[in-house]
Formats: structure tokens, sequence, C-alpha cells
């Protein structure tokens, strides 16, 4: 099965790490994903961008479509990125996680079951 | 979870939010600061032992407010009554915190704050030394570092500024729209001096100075966090993101600046080219331009650029061009004139500057570009005079070798010339 593990942080707080400890965490969760990837479980992991890079397209009540600036929600934290990972279960999926929680700490991980997943081309 | 970095992380994060929810509270500057740093105490006590706060910024205000208000009732046993003027009755300790910090008061708040650091009164140097220290939290120590002044000097620099700004009066009451867009244009400049103030040092003392520009980076970040609809926010943002994408390019191993056309473009952060020009393509769909917007589209025309003749120099004409028409300048005219000479020739560029030559008489770079484009027009005589008058006003031993070497190459050129036949024979 595969799991979608989204990853949330305050972006306050992660634009503040200084670079050496940013460094780090990429590294600790390269570790991570290397181990995932021999296992043949890792899929596409994206980090995205601080979500004042984000535009929201929405309908209002009169159905019209507004591009609005910022994320879709203003929430305390905010989606970092994700990881696609393949897991037999449940328990499996929550372990995973908590081996990125390992590889950085602070981070509040959301584990989804994937029903449609279309690997895509690769992209240059 | 809770290790230290982690804390630390919280406390400097929380820090803008806090101490600006906390001088609404307390009117006061130094009693915001003071409550903040107790509070924080507290925090390197607490949070180990009994885990992190859902919220830590909340935990942070509902603590130091509390300490300071056990703190002035103590105080109030030994001395006469305090004035109870200081403290605002504005919303009371036990109401939701969370609720609050996610009200425009918090926006307003945080703007407040920066914008009491660029208060008129001070000057540049004083504004961005008080902002680094009450809104960033750095140590005077590491402000003092990054000005290359002593440690005394930089504590007497922030006392004096402070004590400017207990006397001038701000206004504590929710401001309207119009003294909304006002603070916020004065503490977008004053970002951007923060950012300037790292971004043109050079020399050996230039990596000292460049978490300035980090610095600045994270300012513009909360600014538009705060401000997600306002297209010179994302502008300015973008700006610093951009330029500071070339900070790795930038210094050879000497710490002597590289110039744009001579650096390695592979070296330029990615991440931060991503993010600038995600934030101008943002900005400019408002369609409502503005002076750092432009900026930020004709930085980002250089980061789009592979390699320097892919520049899209045409496109910098014109944006340098709108610049002119925002914020006329004799250096904006300058800058344009690089363009120019690339697009349509040193010819029309040295026409364009030549009227400058009044205003810009003190100015290293006038003189240099003048006597580059003399050279390109072959006028080798009258280049070599522009070279040395800028080398004469050089503020630093590597902007003279540069202007030197083009003179050396004028001079090498030219014993060519009066060898020439002799060579072509040889």
């Amino acid at each position: 099965m595969l799991y979608a593990i989204l990853c949330y942080h305050s972006e306050d707080v992660v634009c503040s790490w200084p670079k050496e400890k940013d460094e780090q965490i990429m590294r600790q969760l390269t570790e991570v994903n290397e181990k995932l990837a021999k296992a043949g479980r890792l899929g596409p992991v994206a980090r995205l961008l601080p979500t004042t890079a984000a535009t929201t397209l929405r309908e209002n009540a009169r159905e019209e479509k507004l591009v609005i600036d910022g994320p879709f929600a203003e929430t305390k934290e905010q989606l970092l990125g994700f990881f696609v990972i393949e897991c037999v279960d449940l328990d499996e999926a929550v372990d995973t996680a908590k081996q990125l929680m390992q590889a950085n700490d602070g981070a509040t991980y959301e584990i989804r079951p994937i029903g449609y997943f279309m690997p895509g081309v690769k992209i240059t | 979870m809770t290790d230290l970095t982690w804390i630390n992380g919280a406390l400097t994060s929380a820090r803008p939010q806090a101490v600006a929810a906390l001088l609404r509270y307390f009117r006061d500057l130094d009693t915001a600061e003071e409550a903040f740093q107790n509070a924080c105490l507290r925090a390197l006590k607490s949070w180990p032992q009994n885990g992190p706060p859902r919220d830590p910024t909340a935990w942070l205000i509902m603590v130091a407010r509390n300490t300071a208000i056990d703190e002035v009732r103590r105080r109030r046993k030994q001395e006469a009554l305090p004035d109870e003027e200081h403290i605002s009755d504005d919303g009371d300790a036990e109401s939701d915190m969370a609720d609050r910090l996610d009200s425009d008061h918090y926006r307003d708040d945080v703007l407040r704050l920066l914008f009491i650091c660029c208060h008129p009164d001070l000057p540049a140097s004083q504004q961005i030394a008080l902002a680094l220290r009450i809104v960033s939290g750095l140590s005077v120590k590491q402000i003092a570092r990054a000005f290359l002044v002593g440690e005394s000097a930089m504590e007497q620099r922030i006392t004096r500024a402070k004590a400017r700004i207990a006397k001038a009066d701000v206004p504590f009451e929710t401001p309207g729209a119009v003294e909304r867009s006002e603070r916020l244009a004065a503490v977008a400049a004053m970002v951007y001096l923060v950012f300037n103030e790292g971004y043109s040092a050079s020399g050996p003392t230039a990596p000292d100075r460049e978490p300035l520009c980090d610095e600045a980076i994270r300012l513009a970040r909360l600014l538009l966090r705060l401000f997600q609809t306002e297209p010179e926010i994302m502008g300015l943002t973008a700006l610093l993101l951009l330029q500071h994408a070339r900070a790795p390019a930038r210094f050879d191993s000497q710490g002597e600046i590289i110039l744009l056309e001579d650096q390695d473009r592979t070296l330029w952060k990615r991440a931060f080219i991503t993010e600038g020009l995600a934030l101008i393509d943002k900005a400019v769909r408002h369609r409502r331009p503005g002076p750092y917007q432009v900026q930020a589209a004709i930085a980002a025309l250089h980061a789009r650029a592979a390699k320097p003749a892919d520049t899209d120099w045409g496109g910098i004409d014109r944006l340098y061009a709108t610049l002119e028409q925002m914020q006329p300048s004799p250096v904006v005219t300058l800058n344009r004139a690089v363009a120019v000479s690339k697009v349509r020739g040193p010819a029309d560029a040295l026409a364009m500057i030549e009227p400058l030559a009044a205003k810009l008489s003190g100015y290293f770079y006038f003189f240099g570009l003048k006597g580059g484009l003399l050279l390109q027009l072959g006028r080798n005589q009258e280049a070599r005079v522009a070279f040395n008058q800028a080398i004469a006003l050089a503020h630093t031993p590597a902007e003279a070798a540069h202007i030197r070497m083009h003179i050396d190459r004028l001079i090498a050129e030219t014993e060519a010339k009066q060898k020439g036949p002799v060579a072509s024979r040889a």
C-alpha cells in the first residue's frame, strides 16, 4: 500500500534555522530516504518553498475563480513537504514516519494512504 | 523534541511576535524585552521537563506578562504605587492567547515593533542596530562584529537609540489603512538597509557581515507572512533572495568582489533563485508595480541567464527606464547606461552618463564605467584620465586593482600598436 507522509512545521521556526542546522536536517533526512530507496519503497519526495510563495485558486459564492496570495489555510504549522512511501500497513507507515521524525525533530507528520498514484515522467 | 537547539530555534522565531505583543501591553521597550528574557529563562527550565507547549509563542507571552506583573506587584510593596498608565488593560491575561495571536492585532504589533526601530529621528545605522537587537534578538556582540565596531561602542549606540525612541511618541492604537501602509514602507526600507549593510561589504571582514543578509531575508519573510498580498513586500523579499543567491560566487579566495560577469553561476543558490522568481511572478500579477518589484525583476533577468551572454539586456534597459521614472536618481541612470551599452553600444551609453558628471563627481563607479565606455570607443587617452579618477576614488584596494588592470591593458595595447609593424613581421 502506498502512503503519503506529509511533513508539517512552523515556517517561522524553519526559516530561523541557521544554514548549518538546515543542512544537518537535510543530511539526516537523506540518510532515511536512501535506506527506503534501497528497500525499493521510496517514491517521489518534495520539499516545498515557504507558503509566502504560494498562490491559492478558489471559487467564491458567485462561482468566480479567485487567485489569492498565500496558502490555502492560515495555520500555525505549514506543509513543508511530502514523501511517497510503500508500506505494508499503517504500523509500518507509522514506523517510517518515526524515522523521518528522528531526522527532523520538531516537525509533525501526517500519514495519508494514497488512493490513486501516477509516478509521472522524469522531469528534466 | 526538547533539545537545546529546538528550544533555541523556538525562542528565536517567537521573538518578534512575543516582544511586539509585550510592547503593546507594557508600552515600554525595556520592560517588554526584559519580560521576554525572563520568559525565555523559564522556558529553558520548564520545557525540557514538561515538554514543549503547543504554541511556544503564546506560552512565552503569557509567562512574560505574568512574571512582569508579579514583579510590579512585588515592587509595589516596596516602593510607591507604580504608574498604572504603564500597563494597558487591553485584553486580560486569562483570554485565549492563541486566538488573539492569529488576529490582525498581532500583525499590527509586529509592524509597530519594526516601525519603532525605523523612527525618522534615528540615523540609519541606529535603526539597523536597534532592529537587529530588538526584533532579531542578535546579541550586542554579534551586531558589533557585523558593524566592525567595538562592543561597548555598539552598546552605547543601541542605548542612545532606545533613549531617543522612548522620548518619541509612538501611537499604540491600531493604525488606519494609510498609516499602516506608511509604516510598512518605512519598515521595508529599513529591512533593505539591513541587507545592504551585509551585501555591500567586501574584503576579509565580509563573512562577518553576511549574517546581516540572512537576517534581512528573515525579516522580509516575516513581513511578507504578515502582508501576504502586498506586491512590494513580495518584490522586496524576491530582491533580497535573488541578490543573496549570488553570495557563494561573489568573492574570491582573498574575499574580494567578483563582478557579476565573471561569477561562476553554477555556485548561485538555486533554492533562493526559485523562491525569488516565484515571488516576483506573484507580485507582477497584481499590476501594481513599485521600485522593489522593478529591482527584483532586474535581478530576476540576471538570475535567469545561465551565462552572461544570455542576459536580456533589452529587458534590463526597459526596467531601469521604469525605475528612473519611479525613483529618478543619477545612480539608477548610471546602471541603466550599462544595459544601454550592451543593447545600443558605448556611444549611446556615454551620451547618457555625460550629463551626470557633476552629480557623480565623487563616485567611483561613474569614472569606472566612463573609462570602460571610452575604451570601447577607442578614445584611450580620455579613458586613461577617467580610470585615474576612478582609482583616486576607490574605497578598497580591490576596486583600485580592478581599474589598474584596465589601465595596464591600455598601456599594453598602445605599446603593441607602436610596435605593430615589427610584431607583424616577426
